[in-house]
Order: structure tokens, then C-alpha cells, then sequence
């Protein structure tokens, strides 16, 4: 039976404790946080770990990194003279996410998943409902519509008003105007489209989901048996879709979330009471059911 | 309600072509109205504003937009904190790196920092002499309100040039108001200055009377189908064309006239006899008419 809107998350705490049922979302908001703290520790306290912002930076004045989509559109810009550093720091972005999975830019990086996440924390707590219904896929049309704008025009086109870019360049070196975009992007998710712009629109999250294709970590749904469809993973996930193939196949398919789309958040794995959900690698892809007992099984058995 | 939500809101039908089509358009057309705004806001946002002046070593405006991820390494890099990522609703590209000459000059490092941080190349590594850079150009803008105009002495944008005497000049006029003094004219030769905007800020005028400008503002330039003469038979050695003939006023026989100050003279040889009561001098000949002087 699905759980109502309001409990959801308790029966977790109840059965593994806070501290198991928060684990994930706990990490991944002290990752997001420490990212930004090694970026502004240099300017604040002349600590330098990260400097520059995610569209490029150096690690420990060595390790360059430069963003994906960033690279790709300086090449759709028509800029083929691109310096070493930035070659070498797509390559460590690339490699890193196709390890740790595509989209953990997403949701253990990028600064925007506050904003989204709060926008669709009020909108459970205050039940805001819209009906607006956008494909989940327009985001891959708008990353493929960046591309074209740079190649007409020339230049980083996109960059002008991304706003993840505006927003994170903004904290560490001033916002400007930028605070209108970041309160547009919260305003838009809250009112207009449940996980708007994390969900459906951003062409970053997009070229993230790319690389997320062929990522070695992934969540996985391997305890799957165990599930009694209290729906709650599908309520806290940001990309409800890519739950089901992992949880609802049946036998002998694979129990890989395998979707580009996942976010590798780990909030399935927080939430769910029967501890159904797990971190792995996307290989084996099939474990074998008899590996465990489900409660339901546990129960009748004694 | 055993169903997983996204089965519930798209049942498992096969859509229809025709829905696809439509639906396709729809996707198609939308993004491509954001996409129409998004270029029209770029193409807005190329026209980089005269006082706005990118990092030395930048690359041509154009190919510097597509080139810079505007990550701010620069910025961090520059010892004197001049560079400053554009803000959004400012009116230079959004994020990109700038200084502004009359509050922070850049202070042309020997090692130029900020270049080789650039991590995509959009700060042109090939960079490595700042005494080579081409910020922008200096540009005396307003002789009226200049002092050195006024026969005041000032010479401070001349002074502060970090290459002294190659991209500021003082050149020397007689002042016509006191007919004894002169003024000391500060020229700018765009050959050897690096726009880096010292002498902007260090202009004692409320509103500098000398600015750096983007070259394309400040400089003109000859059409390619001029050959300026002089300057190829300097590098030849010699006239490429048919040797220039020596010019020759209408003068008598015997009469040359000098230009380089000594006016007519008298050639070698046909000087007049020391016998003749005439004069030595070529003007008195010239006034007697030469068949006296014979």
C-alpha cells in the first residue's frame, strides 16, 4: 500500500534509525557544501584547493578540470586551438563521472540541487499540484539546441544565462543579477513543474546523463523481493522513471538502474524501510534471488 | 495501486505516428524559440563596451567568446586583483573577464600570471613579453581640456608608461601665447603601447583626457593597395621604380637652390670672379640677371 504524502520518510527512521535513513542525503549535502568550501577557502582564507568555478578549475594549483558541455561547446563555437589544461581537465571530468556515475555532478555537486531540492521540499510540504507535463526528454533537445546556438553564433552562447554557471560563478565571485535566475529556477519548480529544471530541462544535467550511460557506480535494486510497494522511493526520487525497470522486472532481469538519468542520490536507499536498494557496480548485472530471505518469506518460515 | 506511477500516467500503448510527429514539432518548435533568444541575447552580447578591456594576451573578441569558459583562473592569478567577472545584467558577456583602465590598470607583470592560468588558451600562451600585448590602444582623446595643451606642465601619463618613451612621446611646440616657452605634447605610438591603461588612471583630470580604447576604436587603417615608397626604398636600398630624376627649380645656370636651409647657392666652379664688382651672394646674382655675372 503506498504510503500518504505525509509519512513518507518515517517508517525508515523507525526501522533503521535516522542516522541510516539519512545517510546519503546526509553525505551528498556535505559533499555539495565541502566543493564550495574548497572554492571559497582561497578567496576567504587564502587556502587555495579548488580554484576557479565548476565551468573549469585547478585542484591544488595541479589537476585541471574543465566542465563536458562547456568543452563541447567551444568546440561547436568553433575554438579548435583549446589549451592543454583544459584538455586534460575534460579528460579527469569525463573518466571521474564515468566511474562515480554521470549525474552525481548533479546531485553531490552542483549547487542548483539546493534550490530544486528546497523548491520540491515546499512544494510536498505546502501539496502544490500542477499539471503542466513536460517529456523528461526536452532536456536532451535544449543540450542539442546549446550546441547549435554556439555553432551560429560562435561563441559560448548558452553560457550567457546558464544559470547552474551563473549561480555557482556568482557565490564565489559575485551574483549580480544572477539571484533573479536562482529564485526563476525555484519559482519554476514550485509552481509550474514538479522537479522542473533538475528534471527536465538542464542541458548540463543532460551531457551528465550522457556519460551517466556507461558509469561504473549505479544504484541497484538487488534486495528487490523485499519490496511491499509503499511507493516511497518512487515519491523522494528525482527521476521516478528509472526506478522501475530495476525494481518491477521480474526473475532473471537485471536489478541495475541502469538510466543515464539516475542521479546516484541515494535517497532510494535511504527511505526504503526493507533496505531493498543498494549502492553497486553495474556488474553483475543479475544477482540471483535465492541469495537472501525476504521478510514476507522470513515471517512464514518460522 | 501496485503499479509503479509511470505506468500509471503513460499506459503502455504504442503512439501513434501521428502523435509522434506532433509531438516532435511541439518539442522542436519550443526549444527552438529559446534557442532564437538565447542567440539574439549572444549576438547582443558581442559587442564588448569601449571601457571594458580584456586581459593582455586575450584572444581577437570574436574568438575570445568562443574560447573563454569563464572559470575566473585569471582573476585569481592576477596579482593585483584588477580582472573582474562580468556579473549578469552587467553589459559585457556574462562571466567573462575585464578591467576597467581608469580604476584598475593592469600593472603588465613580467611573467604575465593570468595567461598562462587561462586553462582553454582563450589568454593566448604564445604570450610571454607583456611589452607585447595589445590590450587596447592609448589614445589621447581631448587635446582641449589636456593641460599640456594649455602650456601647463604635466607629463604624467608620460611618466607612469611602464615602456617610457616608446608608447607616449613628448613632442616639443612653441607656445604662440608667450612666444618663449613651449608645450610638452604627450603622443601615443600605438607600435609600442600595450593598452594597459596606466596612464588612464593616472590622467590628473577629473575625466582622463587620455584613455585606452579597443584598437579597433582608436585605429585607423591604410588600404592595403597603398605602397608607401619611401618606406620600400628604405628596405631595398634603392628606388624599386625608375630612379627618382633630381629636382631643379627654373634657375639660371650656376644657381642651385639648397633645401635643407641655405637657400640659393651659387654651384662650385661657377662662382662668380673675385674681379667682378658683383656680389658672392646668389640672391644678388640672381637679382642682376646672370649674363652680369658671366
Amino acid at each position: 500500500m503506498a504510503t500518504p504524502d505525509q509519512d513518507i520518510g518515517k517508517d525508515a527512521v523507525l526501522q533503521k534509525g535516522w542516522i541510516e535513513a539519512y545517510k546519503w542525503l546526509t553525505l551528498r549535502r556535505f559533499s555539495q557544501v565541502a566543493i564550495l568550501a574548497m572554492f571559497m577557502s582561497g578567496p576567504w582564507f587564502g587556502v587555495w584547493v579548488l580554484k576557479g568555478n565548476i565551468a573549469s578549475s585547478e585542484l591544488l594549483n595541479t589537476v585541471p578540470m574543465t566542465d563536458p558541455l562547456l568543452f563541447l561547446q567551444m568546440l561547436a563555437a568553433g575554438f579548435f586551438g583549446i589549451a592543454t589544461p583544459a584538455l586534460i581537465g575534460a579528460a579527469v571530468i569525463a573518466v571521474f563521472f564515468l566511474i562515480a556515475g554521470g549525474r552525481v555532478y548533479c546531485s553531490w555537486v552542483c549547487p542548483m540541487n539546493f534550490v530544486t531540492d528546497a523548491a520540491y521540499w515546499v512544494r510536498r510540504r505546502l501539496s502544490i499540484k500542477s499539471n503542466t507535463h513536460i517529456s523528461r526528454n526536452i532536456r536532451y533537445w535544449i543540450l542539442g539546441m546549446v550546441l547549435i546556438v554556439a555553432a551560429l553564433t560562435g561563441t559560448l552562447a548558452y553560457e550567457l544565462v546558464n544559470p547552474v554557471s551563473v549561480l555557482y560563478r556568482g557565490l564565489i565571485f559575485g551574483m549580480g543579477a544572477g539571484w533573479a535566475v536562482v529564485l526563476g529556477i525555484f519559482l519554476f519548480d514550485l509552481f509550474v513543474l514538479q522537479r522542473g529544471w533538475c528534471g527536465h530541462v538542464c542541458p548540463m544535467g543532460a551531457a551528465y546523463a550522457l556519460i551517466g550511460r556507461g558509469s561504473l557506480v549505479r544504484a541497484r535494486a538487488d534486495r528487490r523481493e523485499a519490496c511491499d510497494n509503499c511507493m516511497e522511493c518512487f515519491a523522494v526520487c528525482p527521476e521516478p522513471h528509472v526506478i522501475s525497470p530495476a525494481l518491477r522486472g521480474k526473475g532473471g532481469t537485471a536489478t541495475v538502474i541502469y538510466s543515464g538519468d539516475c542521479t546516484n542520490c541515494g535517497r532510494c536507499i535511504d527511505i526504503c524501510p526493507e533496505d531493498v536498494f543498494n549502492f553497486g557496480l553495474r556488474f553483475p548485472a543479475v544477482r540471483q534471488p535465492q541469495e537472501w530471505i525476504t521478510p514476507a518469506e522470513g515471517k512464514a518460515g518460522t | 495501486m501496485t503499479d509503479a506511477p509511470s505506468d500509471r500516467k503513460s499506459p503502455k500503448r504504442p503512439i501513434s505516428r501521428r502523435r509522434f510527429l506532433a509531438d516532435t514539432a511541439k518539442t522542436a518548435c519550443g526549444v527552438g524559440l529559446v534557442g532564437l533568444v538565447v542567440a539574439m541575447h549572444a549576438e547582443g552580447a558581442k559587442s564588448l563596451p569601449a571601457a571594458a578591456i580584456r586581459p593582455p594576451g586575450a584572444l581577437p573578441e570574436k574568438d575570445f567568446l568562443a574560447s573563454c569558459v569563464r572559470c575566473g583562473l585569471c582573476v585569481r592569478d592576477c596579482p593585483y586583483e584588477i580582472l573582474k567577472l562580468a556579473e549578469l545584467g552587467e553589459n559585457v558577456a556574462t562571466g567573462t573577464p575585464y578591467f576597467t583602465a581608469r580604476t584598475g590598470p593592469c600593472e603588465m607583470c613580467e611573467d604575465i600570471p593570468c595567461v598562462p592560468a587561462c586553462p582553454t588558451g582563450a589568454l593566448d600562451h604564445a604570450l610571454t613579453d607583456i611589452t607585447k600585448a595589445k590590450m587596447g590602444v592609448a589614445v589621447l582623446i581631448d587635446k582641449e581640456t589636456c593641460i599640456a595643451f594649455q602650456g601647463l606642465r604635466c607629463e604624467v601619463c608620460f611618466n607612469v608608461c611602464p615602456v617610457r618613451g616608446e608608447a607616449i612621446k613628448l613632442e616639443y611646440r612653441t607656445n604662440p601665447r608667450s612666444g618663449k616657452h613651449a608645450f610638452f605634447e604627450p603622443v601615443v605610438y600605438s607600435d609600442g603601447c600595450t593598452g594597459c591603461g596606466l596612464c588612464e588612471k593616472a590622467c590628473i583630470l577629473e575625466e582622463a583626457a587620455i584613455k585606452v580604447l579597443p584598437t579597433r576604436l582608436a585605429k585607423g587603417e591604410l588600404g592595403e593597395h597603398y605602397r608607401l615608397g619611401w618606406e620600400q626604398k628604405q628596405e631595398k636600398g634603392e628606388s624599386l621604380v625608375a630612379p627618382d630624376p633630381e629636382h631643379r627649380y627654373n634657375l639660371p645656370e650656376g644657381v642651385t637652390y639648397d633645401h635643407q636651409g641655405r637657400g640659393l647657392m651659387m654651384e662650385k666652379g661657377a662662382a662668380a670672379p673675385d674681379t667682378s664688382p658683383a656680389s658672392n651672394s646668389a640672391l644678388e646674382t640672381l637679382k642682376r640677371g646672370i649674363p652680369e655675372a658671366k
